[in-house]
């Protein structure tokens, strides 16, 4: 048996069946994590964890049941803080930082059976498209454009998740999502990334890039994992006052069930004026998919959307200057010396943080500043709002969305990296959700004209992640994505 | 009552408006669970969310809130029922963030008012602007080491309300007599300590001065000041200074100075041009904060009696001049242990509720002080009531009663003990005090000759020589009666 090629699913129901064991499989992924330690995915591994952790699975499942992700090993993106585990966001800065408490999301996992692989790669304080500003260096994609070798990104922030999942060396990973972290990188690695409402997954012991919009999710092979997965991450967790003290539906109960009578909104201004005409030609495929499952489709009008991006690189700048102004020097992780107090923190923190850290804290400073507040962080709050109002609107007419999850394929490690613009652009589809707060999934769902996996997103009202499972997992049906990528660390 | 102060061109009027910073009595603090004890050993109160490490999330402690309320509603404050928790953003040390959770644009209570008793008997009103919490900031420790700064992160946390005054206090005097109201208003609601030496409350002073009734001056703003008395000195010497350099011709800039409490002096600490940008946003880790109309009027229902309301009951209900039931609501445990004192002397023997009043007022309060207890504990501890009753009912004197309780105090004795063992029983035998009068005329034949011819105030002299006779133990009133009547005779 192919053990890396199950999903969570089908190896649950082996390992309930005692066909494999937890052993068997944490073994055959750890295996797999050190084959693909050339895509840099991994900057920990874990495996005597791993394996401690799959002996007590195995002990439950011995005597029958055992908990929904017993003997589960996934890989754990480096912004969740891990206790007793190096958790440095991939950032110098925080190098060395060994935290002394466990996350909410990945205690609910530990808690639920699945066992940790090792830390897995980012941008910088996840600011970033490509996986590319991690102090680290960059993660590879393992897929690769078809004739041409050279290597290309994960997408970002949780590129490192991605590129694990989608090269089989994890069965499954966390990431998280600000502006599109989980679902553009899901869709540049042909995977399945969840972000669910703001609120659903508590942001405890997740390094804070911008808290009002910074939203943990699953990232897998599939949509049936997806659900899975959250169903273990999510719940109300009284440590986060922005956690929903709302019950966790049963998501997998979701994936299955018929769209017939769905409506499925199509936002006319996600129709952008030199997209890719593969990428238009997928999202129709996709409303193609939902009409024959016998959904009807509607188009609506997301008027502010062209505001979205702006806005975005407005408050989150804003609240990662602030979050980002402890790491000082004085009490964690990297301490530059200088003569005076403040020349202790501009060295601490002009080497601690790279370029792209630097260039959002400035422009985060900036936007709060006395005399550009109300011009800036005021007006985008704002439209913010305003974009918010737009999804409530066309969701009285149509039940979830469809659109496509990024203007693009995956790129390569050195293109869009001396203009900022251009990759700020890649969350044009991802970045309106998460101001609105609302449930967005990516899916693969085909691949482009040089092979390489394109995602189609579905995005859905609040805590309404059943709706989206739902749609998405017809989708998956329809689409019958089985591309694999061109280094498959677990195909041995 | 004048508060103007002369210069050499004329007189000025001094303009102050205070901030007090008051640590809210609360178990753990505003936004993690960690301990908030005066005095524990550094950093041994520090939570993972107090020292702002990664992914750590502020909760806001209720209990604080409600705190911050009906120290609101207590100050007579209007209160929102929606409220927003800002960051305010700078770097320091002993800020572990670099960032203070406060309110600014939103805060929890708006305008409310304390009314001042001033010494001469009239009522003064200062104007509230505002109440907000927000969190305090940790300790740099500058003296435990030649080159470097230590950080004690035990304070970091800890809820603070902070209290703002319009700009309406006119003198050093009614500055004291404000925090003095303050800290009565917040100890009767059990909402802060308020005993500024152990920096539960702390006062920023904003003073300006102006010619009488012309516009308002440059201000300048004394930070953390420690001590009621320091306040006023700084303000007296705040005053003065601008006062001084108005008149010699230069300009008050506006900036924040500290007060030296060795030297009695204000010194620059930075101009408003090195001010912070403190670059303040809605904390987006939590939520506004919104009250229930219902919860709302029920506190106001269970908040205590305050000073002023105590006041005027004591004034009305028993009989009591303004100053002396201000005296004794000044503090709530004195208030309340005159209340327990008459209500138990009463139950014995009837006595004007202005004779307990002055006892507590005058006899008690001075000799707890030279005890250094309070009145209340003395009279809790002591058998107060028994010398009370022994006064009412002429066994002992009005000067004796100093010394009873004196002696109760030092033996612990109840006070008829005490009486007995000392044989300090006033005489009250018309008999026995007729012949001391006899014995003492007998020896002053031109004395009362004089007296006779109409040098009537020899009376005091007669009075004092028989109460010396008797060892003060004879009632003197008895002795004033029995004399004149002899002397008439």
């Amino acid at each position: 048996m192919n053990l890396t090629g199950l999903t969570i699913g089908q190896a649950r129901d082996q390992l309930r069946r005692k066909a494999i064991t937890a052993r068997e499989l944490a073994e055959a992924y750890i295996k797999a994590m050190e084959t693909a330690r050339p895509l840099k995915a991994y900057l920990i591994e874990t495996p005597d964890r791993a394996f401690a952790a799959a002996k007590q699975s195995d002990a439950r499942l011995q005597k029958g049941g055992g908990l929904p992700l017993d003997g589960v090993p996934i890989a754990v993106k480096d912004l969740f803080c891990t206790e007793g585990v190096e958790t440095a966001a991939a950032s110098k800065i925080l190098a060395g930082f060994v935290p002394p408490y466990e996350s909410t999301v990945t205690a609910n996992l530990w808690r639920n059976g699945a066992l940790m692989l090792g830390k897995v790669n980012l941008d910088e304080f996840a600011m970033g498209s490509a996986t590319i500003t991690s102090a680290r260096g960059p993660t590879e994609n393992p897929w690769r454009r078809r004739g041409d070798n050279r290597p290309l990104v994960p997408g970002g922030s949780s590129g490192g998740s991605a590129a694990a999942v989608a090269a089989r060396a994890a069965l499954a990973a966390t990431g998280t999502d600000t502006g599109g972290s989980i679902r553009q990188p899901a869709s540049f690695c042909g995977i399945v990334g969840l972000k669910p409402t703001y609120g659903r997954c508590s942001r405890w012991g997740i390094v804070a890039f911008a808290s009002s919009l910074d939203q943990a999710g699953p990232m897998t092979r599939d949509v049936r994992d997806a659900a899975i997965m959250l169903q273990a991450m999510a719940g109300h967790d009284p440590k986060d006052a922005t956690s929903a003290p709302l019950p966790v539906p049963n998501f997998e109960a979701a994936v299955g069930q018929s769209i017939k009578g769905l409506r499925i909104g199509i936002p006319k201004e996600y129709r952008l004026d030199g997209m890719p005409t593969e990428i238009e030609a997928l999202w129709q495929r996709g409303i193609e998919w939902v009409k024959a499952a016998g959904a009807t489709t509607v188009d609506i009008s997301l008027k502010m959307t062209k505001y979205a991006l702006a806005t975005y690189y407005i408050i989150a700048p804003a609240e990662a200057s602030s979050n980002l102004a402890r790491y000082d020097g004085v009490r964690f992780g990297l301490r530059v010396p200088g003569e005076t107090l403040e020349a202790l923190y501009e060295n601490t923190r002009g080497q601690g943080f790279g370029a792209e850290v630097r260039r959002r804290v400035l422009i985060g400073t900036y936007v709060l500043s006395a005399g550009y507040y109300d011009a800036y962080y005021l007006k985008a709050q704002k439209v913010r709002a305003l974009i918010a109002r737009d999804f409530d609107d066309a969701f009285k007419s149509c039940d979830a969305m469809l659109t496509p999850t990024a203007p693009s394929a995956a790129f390569a490690i050195g293109e869009k990296m001396d203009d900022p613009i251009a990759m700020y652009l890649n969350d044009v589809f991802t970045v309106p959700v998460n101001l609105a707060g609302l449930p967005g999934i990516s899916l693969p769902a085909g691949l482009s004209a040089d092979g390489l996996p394109l995602g189609l997103q579905v995005i859905g009202k609040a805590f309404d992640e059943e709706t989206v499972l739902r749609v998405a997992a017809v989708l998956e049906d329809s689409a019958k994505f089985d591309a694999v990528p061109a280094f498959v660390a677990g195909a041995a | 009552m004048s508060n103007l102060i002369k210069g050499h061109t004329g007189e000025w009027e001094v303009v102050i408006g205070l901030e007090v910073h008051a640590q809210v009595i609360s178990k753990a603090k505003l936004f993690s669970g960690a301990a908030t004890d005066f005095g524990a050993e550094p950093n041994t109160q520090v939570s993972t969310v107090d020292a702002a490490f990664p992914g750590m999330l502020p909760v806001l402690n209720r209990f604080c809130v409600e705190q911050a309320v009906k120290t609101g509603l207590g100050l007579d404050a209007q209160v929102n029922l929606h409220s927003v928790f800002d960051r305010k953003n700078y770097f320091y040390p002993d800020l572990p963030a670099g960032y203070q959770i406060s309110q600014f644009s939103r805060p929890i209570v708006g305008k409310g008012k304390i009314v001042l008793d001033m010494p001469d008997g009239s009522a003064r009103e200062i104007g509230i602007t505002r109440l907000h919490l927000e969190q305090d900031a940790g300790k740099s420790l500058h003296d435990q080491h030649p080159s470097k700064t230590y950080v004690d992160l035990n304070r970091a946390g800890v809820a603070l309300m902070e209290i703002v005054s319009e700009p309406d206090l006119r003198s050093a005097e009614e500055a004291g007599a404000y925090l003095r109201k303050l800290r009565a208003i917040l100890r009767y609601l059990g909402t802060c300590d308020a005993n500024m030496e152990e920096g539960n409350l702390r006062c920023d002073c904003n003073v300006s001065v102006r010619k009488p009734g012309g516009k308002l001056g440059t201000r300048c703003e004394i930070k953390n000041v420690n001590s009621i008395r320091f306040v006023m000195q700084a303000i007296e010497y705040e005053a003065r200074r601008q006062i001084e350099l108005i008149e010699e011709g230069g300009t008050v800039v506006q900036e924040t100075r500290l007060f030296d409490s060795g030297k009695g002096v204000t010194r620059s600490m930075r101009s408003k041009e090195e001010s912070h940008d403190y670059r303040y946003f809605p904390d987006p880790d939590l939520l506004p904060v919104t009250l229930d109309p219902a919860w709302l009027a029920k506190l106001k229902a269970e908040l205590p009696e305050l000073p002023d309301v105590k006041k005027a009951r004591f004034m009305c209900d028993y009989g009591l001049s303004g100053s002396q039931a201000s005296a004794l609501v000044a503090e709530k445990e004195t208030a309340d242990a005159f209340e327990e004192l008459q209500s138990k002397v009463s139950k014995a023997v009837s006595i004007p509720a202005t004779a307990t009043a002055n006892t507590v007022i005058n006899v008690v309060s001075f000799i707890a002080g030279e005890r250094g207890v309070s009145p209340a504990q003395f009279i809790s501890t002591n058998d107060v009531p028994g010398a009370l009753i022994l006064q009412q009912k002429n066994v002992i004197s009005g000067r004796m009663l100093k010394e009873v309780l004196e002696g109760i105090a030092d033996s612990k004795k109840s006070a008829e003990a005490f009486v007995a063992e000392k044989s300090l029983k006033q005489v009250t035998d018309t008999g026995a005090i007729e012949t001391a009068i006899d014995a003492m005329l007998a020896k002053e034949p031109d004395k009362v000759a004089d007296y006779r011819a109409g040098k009537e105030k020899l009376l005091a002299y007669f009075v004092g020589q028989v109460m010396k006779a008797t060892q003060g133990k004879a009632n003197p009133a008895l002795v004033n009666e029995l004399l004149k009547k002899k002397l008439a005779g």
